[in-house]
């Protein structure tokens, strides 16, 4: 059973995540209300999912540019990024670009291979809900935005460096 | 020396904490070996040929004589009583258990050490000159700036998993002893006509099995914008850096694959938005961190000392290493020492723990407290008197540290190759103590002077053997040891990349190759020309023809 993350608690996952490959009928016709979509179905069909009924997201492979959603942040709730394996930071740099090139306000998940021990840096990066992947402690994982009570650098979550706050 | 305040020291503890539950949860089964694999390397444990190994940070090379005791005391209680000093300017143990490394960590945090991002992708210890601040024709004392890019690289939350391993490298000087352009990124310190500090950055420089020089992308960054300057750097790199292929996901094929101009746009384009953001360095910072490195209570001092030179013309091993091993200082009456840990019978870059305290005590004795280490595998003592630099001597000599061919042919640079790395096509170490009996003679070494032999063991040129004017490197032949040699590299300002001599040559032959090679030079040298000169001007031909002479 895929466990999800937010704010420090176990928590329901109302989204369904959508292949890649799904075409548009099947969607739109899948039963879950609300829908992460592939980044390439999104850029092709934007407009006929936004007309839909349900509630869309967009989930981003490690190799998509985050640059392309930057006319659409605005229209999306959510946002996954995608750990094809825990140890592609790709996506790390994808969720700094959206928070503060793109100004997204709205949530963004970590989905794919997302162990214990990569947690705090993606929150750092501004990440705020993580699907961990199956066999990562629960338990375990929710200390682990605990691991260091400060950053040197400037981050998302903490702008001023560490030298503009001493 | 750099202090640790409570923010560094609490973020140290936080980190032993972290990997002890993190080996704890491996030896528990609940990480899997490949998921532990990035854990322990960025916390500088390999497992190697015989027992792990464990690389521990001396940050830009820099050390305090307590720090030097602590290293000499793990060695001898987590080890078999000795290390060995890296080419990058850090020091690795050779035998600790997997069990004791927590415990070995907590040590090493006592006196403000680690082994953190020693290893593994993400951004590495960074390296410098080794006579940072003491050098007499310095543009910029490198340290402080150094610091500010520790702070800054580490637990960088974006970049701890980068396609590969990530160096940089500062350099102050205009005589570059940091091997700074075959760094992934090199920084040069400059002055604008303002006397305002920048750095000339070069990026995609590395050696490894495809070697490449830095190519300049920016001739001046104003030094409020390094830091935006290098996160912007780090994220073209981190997101378009190859992934598929380990041996092409370095920065160097990346800017190589697009060019230097393009990797340049990218970097504008993604520094713009940073760019006089809240990561940009204040006066203050720098000002805190250049407080840290300021110069000790030097005497006022004669920069002549009649007794030494009474000294140096009675004992002529001692004029030797004057000559050899001891630099002019920015201080008058002070000079730089440098101990070549390349005893011919021990492997280059080898220390035992007596060894390590006893220049500790030395350190205190003479030199403020503080010891340098080189990319070359030395020690360095950077503020010894004159007038105590005869008794430096007769001290060294004790501990066979005084052997004073520094910069000679001796002084290999050197890889621990097959006999500690499992990645070794071929032994490094013999290879070496080979060449140093050869040329084991003084007088032979001061003759062919100036020089540099650098051996790896496999091509992923540890021994930097790509940037020697000699270089070594072991290759495996149908199974057999062999070594190709090529000539004319160099890692100084002119860095430039050496060239094959030809087919390699099986370990027994190697003294020979090398004595017909040094001896093309002696007949060939012209007025004070050094070996990397004469190769220069007289190319490749008269080298080949005398090494294969006999081949057919
Ligand atoms: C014994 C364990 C070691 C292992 C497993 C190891 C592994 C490697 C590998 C795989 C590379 C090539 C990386 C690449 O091209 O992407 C490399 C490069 C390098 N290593 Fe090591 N190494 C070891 C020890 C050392 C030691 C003892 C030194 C210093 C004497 C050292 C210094 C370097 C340097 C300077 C490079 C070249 C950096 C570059 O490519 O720009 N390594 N090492
Ligand atoms: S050059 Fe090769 S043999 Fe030598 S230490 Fe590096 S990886 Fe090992």
């Amino acid at each position: 059973m895929p466990t999800l993350i937010k704010d420090g608690q176990v928590v329901d996952n109302p989204w369904c995540l959508l292949e890649k490959g799904v075409d548009l009928n099947a969607a739109l016709s899948d039963k879950a209300e609300q829908i992460v979509v592939p980044f390439a179905l999104w850029q092709d069909h934007k407009d006929s999912l936004m007309e839909s009924s349900k509630k869309i997201a967009v989930w981003l492979d490690s190799e998509d540019d985050p640059y392309e959603l930057a006319n659409d942040v605005i229209d999306l709730p959510l946002i996954c990024l995608n750990f094809p394996v825990f140890r592609d930071g790709r996506a790390f740099s994808a969720a700094v670009i959206l928070r503060e090139r793109l100004n997204y306000q709205g949530e963004i998940r970590a989905i794919g291979d997302v162990l214990r021990d990569q947690l705090f840096y993606m929150k750092k990066c501004g990440m705020d809900s993580f699907d961990l992947a199956d066999g990562v402690n629960v338990e375990n994982a929710l200390n682990a935005f605990n691991d260091f009570s400060t950053s040197y650098m400037s981050t998302v979550e903490e702008p001023l460096p560490l030298f503009r706050r001493r | 020396m750099y202090n640790y305040d409570n923010y560094d020291k609490q973020m140290l503890q936080e980190r032993i904490v972290q990997f002890r539950d993190q080996t704890r949860r491996f030896q528990a089964g609940e990480l899997s070996t490949e998921q532990f694999l990035p854990l322990r390397l960025q916390n500088g444990l390999y497992i190697q040929r015989l027992a792990p190994m464990l690389r521990v940070a001396i940050p830009y090379g820099c050390l305090s004589s307590r720090q030097l005791r602590k290293l000499a005391s793990i060695s001898r209680d987590y080890d078999k009583g000795y290390a060995h000093f890296s080419t990058r300017q850090n020091i690795q143990y050779n035998w600790p258990i997997l069990e004791q490394v927590p415990d070995l960590l907590a040590e090493l945090a006592e006196v403000e050490m680690h082994a953190i991002q020693t290893s593994g992708n993400c951004i590495r210890n960074t390296t410098t000159d080794q006579f940072a601040g003491v050098a007499v024709d310095e543009i910029e004392d490198s340290r402080p700036w150094c610091e500010i890019i520790r702070q800054w690289s580490s637990f960088h939350p974006e970049f701890a998993y980068l396609p590969r391993k990530f160096k940089i490298a500062v350099c102050g000087t205009p005589n570059d002893q940091a091997a700074t352009q075959v760094h992934d990124i090199g920084l040069y310190i400059k002055k604008d006509d303002k006397g305002e500090i920048g750095f000339q950055v070069l990026v995609g420089g590395g050696l490894g099995r495809t070697p490449v020089i830095g190519a300049t992308i920016c001739e001046f960054l104003p030094w409020q914008h390094l830091l935006t300057y290098l996160d912007a750097i780090m994220r073209v790199y981190n997101r378009f850096g190859r992934r598929d292929n380990k041996y092409k996901a370095r920065i160097k094929i990346l800017v190589k694959e697009i060019g230097a101009e393009a990797f340049r746009e990218k970097v504008e384009a993604e520094w713009l938005h940073d760019k006089d953001g809240s990561a940009t360095l204040t006066q203050d910072e720098v000002e805190r961190c250049k407080g840290f490195f300021t110069d000790p209570d030097y005497q006022e001092l004669d920069n002549t000392n009649q007794a030494i030179e009474g000294a140096a013309a009675s004992d002529l091993l001692f004029s030797h290493w004057l000559e050899r091993n001891v630099a002019p200082h920015k201080k008058s009456g002070y000079r730089i020492v440098n101990l070549c840990l390349k005893e011919t019978g021990v492997a280059p870059g080898d220390i035992t723990d007596t060894q390590m305290e006893f220049v500790a005590d030395l350190a205190d004795k003479y030199s403020f407290g503080e010891v340098r280490v080189t990319h070359e595998q030395n020690l360095v003592l950077t503020d010894v008197r004159l007038q105590d630099l005869y008794v430096v001597y007769k001290a060294l000599k004790t501990e066979s540290l005084a052997t004073p061919y520094l910069g000679l042919i001796n002084d290999i640079v050197c890889c621990p190759g097959g006999d500690f790395c499992s990645l070794a096509n071929a032994k490094s170490i013999p290879i070496a103590e080979s060449i140093q009996r050869r040329f084991e003679d003084f007088d032979v070494q001061k003759n062919i002077g100036d020089i540099t032999l650098n051996i790896s063991g496999c091509m992923n040129a540890c021994g930097h053997h790509h940037v020697g004017n000699i270089g070594i490197l072991g290759v495996d032949k149908k199974g057999a040891e062999f070594y190709q040699v090529t000539l004319g590299g160099s890692s100084d300002r002119e860095t430039s990349l050496g060239k094959v001599l030809g087919p390699s040559f099986a370990q027994a032959e190697m003294p020979d190759v090398m004595e017909k090679i040094i001896n093309v030079y002696l007949e060939n040298r012209q007025d004070n020309e050094n070996f990397l000169a004469t190769y220069n001007r007289i190319g490749m031909e008269p080298y080949k023809e005398k090494v294969y002479a006999n081949a057919d």
